[in-house]
């Protein structure tokens, strides 16, 4: 029933998110329609950082308590960190070429994007090279936790070096900003794919339950 | 607009992916566990057809 209600709240906030993108926020001067990316393709990114948090989280207190569930919401939250981080990377670009006309640029922000999605990639690799769960938790974690020290390089980025993507317009000091209505639409859009990443966290570990429980299984027959 | 149309199609395109593949992979996980459990039950209930008849 409450997941029932929960992906009802979702389905509504993502149809009002979709009309505040489309029919509220105003159409940006210089770069016109293309601008409307911007509210899922920072969103997208804001929810990968939420993901990788997860990760690095899942990570010390697997490290910490040896317990299997850290283990599995690291994972969980890792394969959503790297679908959301590959929407930043695949919107990024169709801006970019819109707006710059070029595909990619090896700049700072876009390059720590990348490295970012590689590292958590090669987390997921791992987790299906090794077979044996506690050594794969323990290698998992370790590149779960190191692997978080790109964030807040990708969140600096664009604060520390000259780059080719725009400057922040959240908390980039006094020269930034949002039209009111645009804000407005950025904050709910970001509300909106936190949920959504919530929802898919209990969806994926919901997963993780059923494949543990068949493990188990196959042990008692074996 | 027709960068704009084809970001926000690639990212639903994404999304709806990813649901159904989960969604696929749970129910047949959820399945295969049901399937195994009453297999499991099955070998440890005594069979009826090995029971002595009595008389």
């Amino acid at each position: 029933m409450l997941q029932r209600v929960f992906a009802w709240a979702l389905f509504c906030a993502m149809a009002v998110a979709l009309a505040g993108v489309f029919l509220y926020a105003p159409r940006e001067r210089t770069m016109g329609d293309v601008q409307r990316i911007f509210y899922f393709h920072v969103s997208s990114a804001w929810v990968s950082f939420l993901a990788f948090f997860v990760v690095c989280v899942g990570s010390i207190g697997f490290l910490a308590t040896r317990q299997p569930r850290w283990d599995h919401r690291a994972a969980a939250s890792a394969e959503l960190g790297v679908l959301f981080c590959s929407l930043v990377l695949i919107t990024g670009p169709i801006w970019a070429k819109s707006s710059w006309d070029i595909w990619w640029t090896w700049d700072a922000r876009l390059t720590t994007t990348l490295v970012l999605w590689l590292i958590y990639v090669a987390y997921l690799m791992l987790r299906s090279l090794v077979a044996e769960p506690v050594k794969r938790a323990t290698l998992s974690a370790v590149v779960g936790i190191i692997g978080f020290v790109d964030v807040p390089i990708v969140y600096g980025a664009i604060r520390w070096w000259r780059t080719h993507h725009p400057a922040p317009v959240i908390l980039g000091g006094e020269a930034s900003g949002l039209e009111p209505r645009m804000r407005l639409v950025f904050f709910f859009c970001l509300a909106a794919f936190t949920l959504l990443y919530f929802f898919l966290l209990d969806r994926r570990l919901k997963l993780a339950h059923a494949q543990n429980e068949l493990d188990e299984l196959y042990r008692q027959a074996a | 607009m027709g960068y704009l149309f084809i970001a926000y199609l690639l990212i639903w395109v994404f999304l709806f992916g990813y649901i159904l593949r989960l969604m696929q992979k749970t129910n047949r996980l959820l399945q295969e566990v049901e399937s195994l459990k009453a297999r499991l039950a099955g070998e440890s209930e005594p069979n009826p057809d090995s029971l002595p008849a009595q008389s």
